[in-house]
């Protein structure tokens, strides 16, 4: 007599599920990310469109400090690193290590947005505000909606940090941090695209 | 407290609104005493508000583009009204400012709360069944989906009582969106409906590509699905593409009206020109998003009633990969005359002809796929031959306008409505009739009467031509769009044609209310026992109808396509297992209305600057995403005992 | 040399050395356009250049290292999609420049 085919035995082990899910739940994040990616390709294309709107105002050249970008970048390359650092010890095991890690990344952010928020400050100080023209308002804009996709990753590595101290490496905790740290990878290229077309061109 | 909200935000002395407003609370009213009466909130919070199941959330998903269908046709009845009567010295009833809102909220209610939830909502009753899988891949990312579309149609509605909807036509162009020139709530109210319900659209992308790509039956290759499931990855594509970019055109929009930037101000370096460029790249693949899962529909009707599997699947596939892939390379269409070089109008009027090609290639294979077939003509053929014959005019009068100096003539004029509206009602419209009339049994148990829905047909077929035709003919004699009043006696004759049109759409849309009024009281003797009323090829005819929560009670292996014709074939459809198996199913939870609600409130609050509830509901989101990551305990098993139970009262066919 | 050891998820993940060498490419890739607009030494259109190279490169490498793209079954659908997207912004943002600028041009 025929039968038709079970695909989920009674007795499955939870980890068949859980594979599943993890795979499924980290290609629709992966696939979120690519929208993400046209949302600040649309920022790109506006901030390009409008790199010479300077209207009478001051100019990317006036505004701009290399040294402090190189050290954005740098500060945003090592907290990359570090986040990739620790998923490696998180697929050893080891919570402390993946605590450490992620408290070292958020440092980081930390330290890049503090700089950030300080290069706003003194533009916005100096007259030069996202009011002042269409180049500074697309500026003011493409960097600050990176600079929010940092504060909110930032916000969810702490949320990962107590979930961690109140329930382990799950299989769904190690599969948030899993799509948080494509999240912090994903900025770090985005801000590759920022710092060559924003700041390296704006001041050639 | 209130921001600039007062109680002069209330059209106290215009009649219109107010008696909208008057009579939709008191609908409302009665709607909810009724359901306290007969003490059914239990039930709704139970199986309804609180459910994450697919084919529950696409039911609401349809009941919500059905309510928006009712408003945005009232639109155009006092739009072509307006138009039948407002000649000469007559002003008509709707002076300008009035007009002004009422086309610009038909047009966004008619593609954003109405076609995009119906899609939605069709997308998410069929295709998990039609792979044979038993949820989609996020099922509470899917609620939160359906109350972010509410809580935009709701703004949408409020605007009606509450201050004003946006002059700004459907597209918002700047700088007449900008501040400047509409310093009202207006353009506030369109932009915050439009986020947060494009929020809704894009996470619906996500979780349906992701379900069709990872969650198909065992068997069922990419070749091997269905049509319609294909149509909607192909939308799915268009949505996750298309509408981040419709996010930013909104948000520099916002920064410049809230925070006084210069994106697409007229001074200090903006660009109006810009925001235009930015909406139509999302614009044009949005009406490939309502358009696709409607050719979808059509695919299946026309295969199921010809009795016949469909002609040329893999070149139906390839037309419609095409099509997703030029639409987004036309978006230039929507502004050839805005003054970009010959250069450009040449690339984008080149790329919408080739457009047009895999179009008529899918309209070809819907005819040979009737030809000697064994022809049924049930209510959705009759839509999908409506839409075949009508249909190919639009989309004739689209090769026309493609021509950029052709265009120059007819941009904007009454040509480009009757265009649109030809591709929209036959197309987008038909498409989902004819997807209502053949899956309605299945999604609720019983069938529709099939003289009103015939009846209903024919009334909108003749209201089309009626309404529209008449248009064509205008826009060649000069008749812009968008006139509250008009001076040229010659117009005259055809615009009451047109309100006629309308008349007859009216009737069109009342066969369809008494039609369900109809079917609800016969449903005893239509009750659909198998579960397969059209003797279809697919897997959704497998189950039952309705179907049970898990869909099916063992997934099945998928051997060719038209899958379920292929079991019935083989004698495998209805074999009874062996041994039942426990199913997982996701929970209800409250936390999908939860966040639709407090987006509503956010949405309102950043309207009306009433920034602290802005505050407040925007945490509460936050809250409540964090209190769902913190909820391990989201699923619940249904016994193998009660699924052989319920197995068992199918078979029994009680 | 690097070793991809397989997550829960099907995917790649990394070891300790291809973070590593991830990041130290990376850091040679952003020392090199910023040093060379920072010193000035080349003409503008050869600069212009290197900075879009050094950018693609560096997205490339932190693609492969930090996120584990590579040519796996696991990653089909991450790849298409990647490409795909590519390719949209190609039209999108390249299509908008042609556009805005033959706006600009004329008027």
């Amino acid at each position: 007599m025929q039968t038709q085919s079970l695909t989920m035995p009674v007795n499955a082990p939870e980890e068949h599920a859980g594979h599943d899910a993890a795979a499924t739940q980290a290609l629709g994040f992966w696939i979120y990310l690519m929208s993400d990616l046209i949302v600040f390709s649309g920022l790109f294309a506006t901030y390009v469109v409008m790199a010479h709107n300077y209207a009478g105002g001051p100019t990317g050249k006036e505004l701009f400090h290399l040294p402090d970008a190189l050290l954005e970048t740098l500060l945003l390359l090592c907290g990359s690193a570090v986040f990739g650092l620790a998923m490696v010890a998180m697929h050893k095991g080891d919570k402390r290590l993946v605590l450490a890690g992620l408290a070292a990344a958020f440092l980081l952010g930390l330290g890049f947005l503090s700089m950030e928020a300080s290069e706003f400050q003194h533009m916005i100080r100096a007259g030069a505000g996202p009011q002042r023209s269409g180049f500074l308002s697309a500026f003011f804009t493409l960097v600050g909606a990176h600079g929010l996709h940092v504060a909110f990753g930032m916000f969810w590595m702490v949320v990962m940090m107590v979930q961690m101290a109140a329930k382990g490496l799950t299989g769904p905790v190690q599969s948030r941090l899993m799509r948080l740290g494509m999240f912090w990878h994903f900025l770090d290229i985005v801000w590759i695209g920022l710092f060559s077309v924003v700041y390296l061109m704006g001041v050639l | 407290m209130f921001g600039k909200l007062t109680l002069s935000a209330i059209p106290y002395h215009d009649p219109i609104p107010m008696g909208a407003v008057y009579g939709s609370l008191l609908l409302g009213m009665t709607i909810l005493s009724l359901i306290t009466y007969f003490k059914k909130w239990p039930y709704l919070w139970k199986e309804w508000l609180t459910s994450v199941d697919h084919k529950k959330i696409g039911i609401m998903y349809i009941i919500l583009a059905m309510v928006m269908l009712l408003r945005g046709f009232s639109d155009a009845i006092m739009m072509r009204a307006q138009q039948a009567i407002a000649l000469g010295s007559s002003q008509g009833f709707l002076p300008p400012d009035h007009f002004n809102q009422v086309f610009s909220v038909h047009g966004m209610i008619m593609i954003l709360f109405m076609a995009m939830p119906f899609l939605s909502g069709l997308m998410n009753i069929v295709v998990p069944q039609q792979i044979g899988a038993r949820d989609v891949a996020f099922p509470f990312l899917n609620a939160v989906s359906l109350w972010l579309s509410v809580a935009g149609a709701l703004l949408v509605m409020v605007s009606l009582g509450v201050g004003e909807f946006s002059r700004a036509g459907w597209s918002g162009y700047t700088p007449l969106s900008e501040q400047a020139f509409s310093p009202d709530t207006g353009v506030d109210y369109w932009i915050w409906s439009l986020q947060i319900s494009g929020v809704g659209s894009l996470l619906t992308g996500i979780n349906f590509l992701v379900t069709i790509l990872k969650m198909r039956a065992p068997g069922m290759t990419l070749m091997r699905m269905p049509l319609f499931t294909w149509t909607a990855a192909f939308t799915t594509v268009l949505i996750i593409f298309a509408f981040p970019v419709l996010t930013v055109a909104l948000s520099l929009l916002t920064l410049d009206r809230y925070c006084g930037m210069h994106f697409f101000t007229n001074d200090l370096g903006g660009n109006t020109m810009m925001y235009i460029n930015l909406f139509w790249t999302w614009g044009h693949p949005e009406v490939y998003i309502v358009i696709l899962p409607a050719f979808g529909i059509f695919s299946e009707v026309v295969a199921t009633f010809s009795r016949k599997k469909l002609f040329g699947y893999g070149s139906l596939v390839y037309a419609t990969a095409a099509i997703m892939f030029l639409s987004f390379s036309v978006w230039v269409h929507h502004f050839f005359t805005m003054g970009t070089s010959a250069n450009v109008n040449i690339f984008f009027g080149i790329s919408t002809m080739l457009i047009a090609i895999p179009t008529g290639v899918k309209i070809f294979n819907w005819l040979f796929t009737m030809y000697r077939g064994r022809v049924r003509v049930a209510t959705p053929l009759l839509w999908t031959l409506g839409f075949l014959s009508t249909f190919a005019v639009g989309g004739l009068t689209g090769v026309l306008l493609s021509m950029p100096p052709a265009d120059y003539v007819l941009h904007n004029s009454l040509f480009l409505i009757a265009h649109f509206h030809n591709m929209l009602v036959p197309g987008v419209l038909f498409g989902f009739m004819a997807g209502y009339a053949y899956w309605f049994p299945k999604a609720i148990g019983f069938r529709l009467n099939a003289t009103w829905g015939k009846l209903s047909f024919w009334f909108w077929l003749t209201g089309f031509y009626l309404a529209f035709i008449p248009l064509y003919i205008l826009g060649f004699m000069g008749m812009p769009r968008r006139m509250q009043h008009f001076d040229n006696p010659a117009w005259h004759p055809y615009l009451i044609i047109a309100a006629l049109g309308t008349f007859f759409i009216l009737c069109g849309i009342g066969c369809m209310l008494l039609q369900l009024l109809v079917s609800i009281r016969d449903r005893h003797a239509t009750r659909d026992v198998t579960g397969d009323p059209w003797d279809g090829r697919t897997l959704e005819w497998l189950t039952s109808s309705p179907p049970a929560a898990y869909n099916f009670a063992v997934i099945p292996t998928v051997q060719d396509r038209d899958a379920f014709w292929d079991m019935k074939e083989t004698g495998t459809a209805y074999r009874k297992p062996d041994r039942y198996v426990d199913i997982a199913m996701p929970r209800n939870t409250v936390y999908g209305l939860a966040i639709g609600g407090l987006a509503f409130l956010f949405g309102f609050a950043m309207i009306w600057y009433i920034w602290w509830l802005a505050l407040v509901s925007f945490l509460g989101v936050i809250a409540v995403v964090l209190a769902r990551t913190a909820d391990d305990d989201t699923q619940e098993v249904i016994p193998a005992a009660e699924v052989e139970r319920i197995e068992a009262l199918r078979r029994g066919g009680a | 040399m690097n070793q991809t050891h397989r997550n829960n998820t099907g995917a790649g993940s990394g070891s300790f050395k291809s973070y590593a060498t991830g990041f130290v490419l990376s850091i040679v890739l952003t020392g090199i356009p910023f040093i060379l607009v920072m010193t000035g030494a080349l003409s503008h259109s050869v600069m212009v250049f290197c900075i879009f190279a050094a950018a693609i490169l560096q997205i490339i490498v932190q693609l492969h290292y930090f996120l584990h793209i590579d040519t796996s079954s696991a990653m089909y659908w991450n790849v298409v999609s990647l490409l795909f997207t590519f390719i949209i912004i190609f039209m999108f943002v390249g299509g908008s420049i042609w556009i805005m600028y033959s706006l600009h041009y004329r008027m």
